[in-house]
């Protein structure tokens, strides 16, 4: 792997400037950086099925009617096509995920054509303006792809079919930083999946 | 090897007055306050001669962002004297009593090194932690995508951890280890990678459905907090560091974000959305009740950071434009300090790391909490990238 031989090069030579030591009468206080950790981190999953009810509460009482996901991921290796639902991206008012009455027009239009195509999928790329702080407009792009995923499902379609990914402030659609491209910054896009041939 | 390079201490002048000195007594005047109070305590003033170029700028800086600043030997509480010929030597005296805190030569390394240690000495000495010899890790945008580096606290001798050619994000350290974990998209969805970078390898950590983001590793190194949304909804949730025993912390619709420990591993402290407003909240590792943690005064906010002594969370709140704050650790009274945003708390509980938006970029700096004072770190990754999201080795 090109990228490991790349990576093990660079951490060698951050070994080694790592390895300059500091004074003889080594201080105490220090932060140290010493090196490899014996254990290894596994890929983990899950060792029992995770309950959302599980004396788990949500603040103020608000609890679930979220749509699980598969544990797995799906749709891997499948073809994915940005143009199809080019027209149909919905946009959000500022820090909101709620999909707004004349966009989901455009979400029931994607939903006819996948009852009209039975084998595709969807995925759904939630992305902020730059106004968020970057984790929380992570999760916030998130919730705005899983807003637009619920929205499918309520029309009639199969959760299992339609997929998230939140690309945050990370992807703008106008790199501006005034109202009219955050305007358009703040949005779901549709990806058409096709299974592998 | 020739890094391999050893800083010997030449006790010159030194070892007459450290081995004289009785515990570092100092002037009752001028007793040096460890309670911090953020934002509005004076610096403290030092006076320094016989140091040029690089040597120069590496001790204005450290110490600058510690919470000293500069002024003549008239007015300086402390002076600092010394020469960089070659290798550094240096001296800190209490103009009070006259007593010489530090009197070190030092040979080997850098120059940069030596003064970095020289300077770690002179706080170690007023009972503080020294922070000159600690690194960051950051996000740094290579155009539309993001990579992840590692540096030292000053910005300089930054490397790249990452060269996954998609957006790489959220850095942080595992405690006392030259090891990060971080959110790749690597793999066409945002997963969470640990990285040991000793050995650089590294694996996939967390893989779900949906979002991975944001881990923090508990103080003790044995737990992982993250953001999952494999529930339908972004959650907090907590693992052991092999990934096993998986818990779900929150169960909300709210999209949860940059959970963070408490120095005692008992709390995770995050933002989320309490009735439409966004607050920061705790739950207990545990699990159990989410609680409230006030912040009045501010709004929204999020990206909240204990300090490792426990007392302080720094936050970002977002009025218009970003504000770092801290608020004590139990809630109350927010301090706002100055513009920016992600603070990574410094092992000395004072120094902050954080992202300042400067000329339509954004930039690495490090404030001082208790005086406000703030110098922008080097910008070794790239003039043109965006640098954010620091994350400071503690």
């Amino acid at each position: 792997m090109k990228v490991t031989r790349f990576t093990n090069l660079l951490m060698l030579g951050l070994a080694l400037s790592f390895a300059v030591a500091g004074c003889k009468k080594k201080p105490t206080d220090l932060t140290r950086l010493p090196g490899a950790r014996a254990g290894h981190v596994g890929d983990i999953e899950p060792t029992q099925p995770i309950n959302p009810d599980n004396g788990l509460n949500g603040m103020n009482g608000v609890n679930g009617n979220t749509i699980p996901m598969n544990d797995t991921p799906g749709h891997v290796g499948w073809a994915e096509n940005a143009d199809q639902f080019k027209a149909n991206t919905v946009h959000f008012a500022y820090d909101s995920s709620v999909v707004q009455t004349l966009d989901k027009l455009k979400v029931a239009a994607v939903a006819d054509y996948l009852k009209g195509n039975s084998t595709a999928a969807v995925k759904i790329e939630g992305h902020c303006d730059e106004r968020g702080t970057e984790e929380y407009n992570r999760s916030l792009g998130e919730r705005r792809a899983l807003a637009v995923r619920e929205t499918l499902v309520a029309l009639g379609i199969d959760p299992n079919r339609v997929d998230t990914i939140s690309y945050g402030e990370d992807r703008p659609a106008d790199p501006g930083h005034d109202e009219s491209a955050w305007k358009q910054n703040r949005r779901g896009e549709f990806i058409l999946l096709t299974p592998p041939q | 090897m020739k890094s391999k390079a050893f800083i010997i201490i030449s006790l010159l002048t030194g070892s007459l007055f450290r081995f004289a000195l009785p515990a570092l007594a100092q002037p009752t005047e001028f007793e040096i306050n460890k309670t911090i109070t953020p934002g509005n305590m004076p610096p403290i003033w030092v006076s320094m001669s016989g140091f040029t170029g690089e040597a120069e700028e590496v001790l204005k800086f450290d110490l600058y962002v510690q919470g000293f600043n500069f002024t003549n030997s008239d007015n300086a509480q402390y002076l600092i004297a010394g020469s960089n010929n070659g290798n550094l030597q240096g001296r800190v005296t209490d103009k009070f009593n006259k007593n010489a805190l530090v009197a070190k030569a030092y040979s080997g390394a850098s120059l940069r090194r030596q003064a970095h240690a020289f300077v770690d000495e002179f706080v170690q000495a007023l009972g503080r932690k020294g922070i000159a010899q600690t690194k960051i890790a950051f996000k740094a945008d290579t155009g539309r995508n993001s990579e992840i580096f590692v540096s030292d606290f000053d910005g300089h001798n930054a490397a790249p951890v990452t060269q996954d050619n998609t957006i790489v994000a959220a850095p942080t350290w595992v405690p006392g280890q030259l090891a990060v974990y971080y959110t790749s998209y690597k793999l066409g969805n945002p997963n969470i990678f640990y990285h040991n970078l000793s050995s650089g390898q590294r694996q996939a950590f967390s893989k779900y459905s949906g979002l991975n983001t944001a881990a923090a590793v508990s103080p003790d190194g044995k737990k992982v907090t993250m953001i999952l949304s494999k529930s339908g909804s972004p959650d907090v949730y907590v693992c052991d560091a092999d990934g096993g025993n998986l818990k779900r912390l929150t169960a909300t619709r709210e999209d949860e974000s940059s959970p963070c420990w408490s120095p005692d591993g008992q709390w995770i402290c995050f933002a989320t959305k309490v009735g439409e407003r966004r607050a920061l909240c705790k739950v207990s590792v545990n699990g159990g009740p989410a609680i409230r943690i006030p912040t009045s005064g501010v709004l929204n906010p999020t990206e909240p950071e204990w300090s490792p002594d426990g007392k302080w969370i720094a936050f970002t709140a977002q009025m218009g434009s970003f504000e770092i704050c801290v608020v004590p650790a139990t809630g109350g009274t927010v301090t706002e300090l100055v513009a920016g945003e992600d603070a990574s708390w410094a092992p000395n509980s004072r120094t902050v790391v954080f992202t300042r938006r400067a000329g339509g970029r954004r930039v690495l700096s490090l404030l001082d909490v208790p005086t406000k004072q703030y110098k922008d770190v080097s910008r070794n990754s790239g003039s043109n990238s965006n640098n954010s999201q620091p994350s400071w080795a503690k």
